[in-house]
């Protein structure tokens, strides 16, 4: 019983973060088509963004509320991938919307140059780069519309994106200035060290649970809980939904199309940043930590079924059972004297890297069973 | 006419008398240091020859090219390692002997014999790449998910030969060049000469053979499955059988270029089937002109030819260039280099700057057929 819950918790852990880490890579891919092989720097960003944050909590005038600073950097996060992903999508994924292998090459070009930025560019600075892109992309949302409709609207936004990026240089500077630790460029990987009341575990049932386990399971579920309720409930997930089943039809109904593709690519870039700090909780955060998750968020979204939800998080939790199931050896505590061909077997699939090379082997199986995932969308085309 | 099929034929003749007078000089000009990574670049445009014939030719995007590369390499490096260890106790490989392993693992005991190697340096990459294509092809798998799952591929290979030290040696990969081929170690000057021009005639002959299947029937065939696989299917013909069969040559043809690369750079490890590779690899193809054969050749020349000037002198340099690379020829330059020459890219160019007069044509037309036209 003991054996059972404890297999069953490390499997959802893992999962979990499979799950976080692949919900944004679901809506991207899943309902805009778009391949994004960037999406695992956008991870990275997201956990760089934990260790400013956690950097800036650690200053005097923050000390006291030193213990929140995870809680403070999941929007951050959310909002530093997001705008990243927006300029993205502004720059280089629209030029190539129906073309997927084109838009796979330039995202891995994408990718190549957001980890060598953070390796040659300081984290200071980098932060002000962010903010000068937030700034930049919400200053013509709040200045009066008959200044950018006017006749000087062009000198307007020009005007906006250079106070922003005198305010990007001025915050990197400041940051470069009080936190010596992020003034300098560095390749090394950093540490995000937790918060006192994350170390440790919690005691139930004689098992130990890790806190940073439990609090990335907790983040995984609001995560996919507010995505469902955006996409079902809210009217700009609504719209949303509706780009994705007709496009045209959705323009003709007066449905902002070219705006339902840069929030949906914000939205799906922000979770990634999310995923960031889940990632920052799990080990040392460095410029390749988000080539790792890559591929596993595409096999989980391809397991699942493109453009399905449930199928994305019922996948991710398979995907995790499995792994522990097989990694961990578990097999042979379950059934303690199984043949002796078998348990050679077992032993030899029996470390992360070999449980992961049968997973994607069983999955790649899978698909020759159920060629569109589990939840296969309905519909009659010649081009599955 | 005439005159201009003799001027053309007299143009081309210089070419490949330029081109086989370098193959020749380049061992007594070059240093050897420059001559051996001029070998392993030409050994890697073989395998751009082959991610052409599948891209550029058939539509699939396979990120999974370094498994077959890798294959080659393994089986050319086994065979080196077996045929110098006859002095090591039990004649095995020294590493092994790290790894408490005294007994050969049942796969390395037909590489005792070279033309075995030689056959399986080809044929095993190309049967796997048989196998995996199926299986994929046969669901109708295509476009980005074909592109994904090769790379999953890619990634179990990868921590599958990284994982096994006792039987391949894991991280550390297979070295070759302290190894012995025909009395001679491997990896001296004389040896990596002989492979420069093996190299050179193996480019040779892999681009007349993908030029030879791109050229009839079956190439047509190819660039139908690329333009319309549908409409291909409807009028009869089995895609999946091609694409198999396509697939598997351009897994061969990986196959051989990493045994010519693994010879020429001294050991092959898992890290030639890491997933950045495997996609960078297909930027040479991208930049070089995806759909003509000489493009993909000087793309994976040129591009690594530039990796390696641009590292040396300026390290983080590389992966800003590589990257921005990626963007600009799938959003400026989608044709490639030489495919921008072939569609008169120089002569578009000048007239847009005003020094040539455009060519007349007739203007663009602006509906794309879906329109219905009002009677």
């Amino acid at each position: 019983m003991q054996l059972l819950f404890e297999s069953l918790f490390n499997g959802v852990a893992i999962g979990s973060v499979l799950l976080v880490a692949a919900l944004g890579l679901a809506i991207v891919f899943g309902l805009m088509g778009v391949i994004n092989l960037a999406h695992g720097e956008l991870i990275m960003l997201g956990a760089y963004t934990t260790y400013v944050v956690q950097l800036i909590f650690k200053l005097p005038a923050l000390q006291p509320v030193y213990n929140l600073y995870v809680l403070v950097a999941i929007p951050i996060a959310f909002i530093t991938s997001g705008v990243v992903g927006i300029l993205l999508e502004r720059t280089v994924i629209r030029r190539l919307y129906g073309s997927p292998l084109e838009t796979l090459l330039a995202t891995w070009g994408v990718s190549l140059i957001l980890q060598q930025f953070v390796r040659s560019v300081p984290l200071a600075q980098a932060a002000g780069v962010v903010l000068a892109l937030v700034l930049g992309f919400s200053l013509p949302l709040v200045l009066p519309q008959d200044l950018l409709q006017g006749p000087r609207s062009r000198w307007v936004r020009a005007g906006s994106w250079g106070v922003s990026a005198l305010a990007g240089v001025l915050f990197g500077s400041v940051l470069a200035s009080q936190i010596s630790k992020i003034a300098r460029a560095t390749s090394r990987n950093v540490d995000v060290t937790a918060p006192k009341w994350m170390r440790g575990g919690i005691e139930f049932m004689d098992l130990t649970f890790p806190v940073p386990r439990l609090v990335i399971i907790v983040i995984t579920i609001l995560a996919v809980v507010g995505v469902t309720w955006f996409l079902n409930r809210s009217v700009w997930g609504m719209r949303i939904r509706a780009v994705t089943q007709n496009r045209e039809m959705s323009d003709c109904l007066g449905i902002p199309t070219d705006t339902v593709d840069v929030l949906t690519f914000g939205i799906g870039s922000g979770l990634a940043g999310i995923a960031g700090v889940a990632v920052s909780l799990l080990g040392s955060v460095g410029p390749n930590v988000g080539t790792s998750y890559i591929v596993g968020c595409f096999m989980v979204v391809v397991l699942g079924g493109v453009g399905n939800l449930l199928g994305t998080v019922i996948a991710s939790f398979a995907i995790g059972l499995l792994t522990d199931l097989i990694g961990a050896g578990r097999l042979l505590t379950i059934w303690p004297d199984m043949p002796a061909p078998l348990e050679s077997t077992v032993q030899f699939f029996a470390t992360t890297s070999m449980a992961q090379v049968l997973v994607f082997a069983l999955i790649v199986v899978f698909l020759q069973f159920r060629p569109a995932g589990l939840f296969p969308q309905k519909g009659r085309m010649v081009e599955a | 006419m005439f005159q201009a099929f003799q001027q053309q034929r007299w143009r081309w003749l210089v070419f490949w008398a330029v081109i086989v007078a370098v193959a020749i000089a380049a061992p007594a000009v070059l240093p050897v240091f420059r001559l051996n990574l001029l070998g392993r670049f030409l050994s890697l445009a073989i395998v751009a020859l082959g991610i052409d014939l599948i891209w550029g030719f058939t539509g699939l995007l396979s990120l999974g090219q370094g498994i077959f590369f890798a294959l080659g390499g393994y089986g050319a490096a086994m065979y080196l390692q077996l045929n110098s260890s006859s002095g090591q106790p039990n004649g095995i490989p020294e590493f092994f002997s790290l790894y408490g392993v005294d007994r050969l693992p049942f796969f390395w005991e037909p590489f005792h014999n070279p033309l075995f190697t030689l056959i399986a340096i080809w044929l095993v990459p190309s049967l796997l790449a048989a196998l995996l294509g199926n299986m994929v092809f046969r669901n109708r798998i295509k476009g980005v998910y074909f592109s994904i799952l090769t790379q999953a591929a890619l990634l179990v290979f990868f921590n599958f030969f990284n994982g096994q030290q006792k039987l391949i040696n894991g991280t550390n990969g297979l070295k070759t060049d302290v190894t012995q081929l025909f009395g001679q170690m491997v990896g001296s000057p004389e040896m990596q000469r002989y492979f420069f021009w093996v190299t050179c005639v193996l480019v040779f002959l892999a681009w007349l053979f993908v030029r030879w299947v791109v050229k009839g029937r079956f190439g047509d065939v190819l660039i139908a499955i690329r333009d319309d696989e549908p409409r291909l299917r409807f009028t009869g013909f089995n895609p999946t059988l091609f694409k198999t069969i396509v697939f598997a040559i351009a897994g061969g043809l990986a196959g051989i270029g990493g045994a010519l690369f693994t010879v020429q750079s001294g050991i092959v490890s898992p890290q030639y089937m890491a997933v950045p590779f495997s996609i960078e690899m297909v930027i040479w193809v991208a930049v070089g002109g995806r759909g003509t054969l000489v493009g993909a050749i000087f793309g994976a020349v040129v591009i690594m030819y530039a990796k390696s000037l641009v590292s040396e002198a300026w390290p983080q340099g590389w992966l800003f260039i590589q990257g921005g690379l990626f963007i600009l020829v799938v959003t400026v330059l989608p044709e490639g280099v030489i495919g921008w020459f072939k569609t008169d890219g120089p002569q578009n160019l000048l007239s847009k700057v005003g020094w040539v007069r455009k060519l007349a044509t007739y203007p663009k037309l602006e509906i794309d057929g879906n329109e219905e036209v009002q009677p």
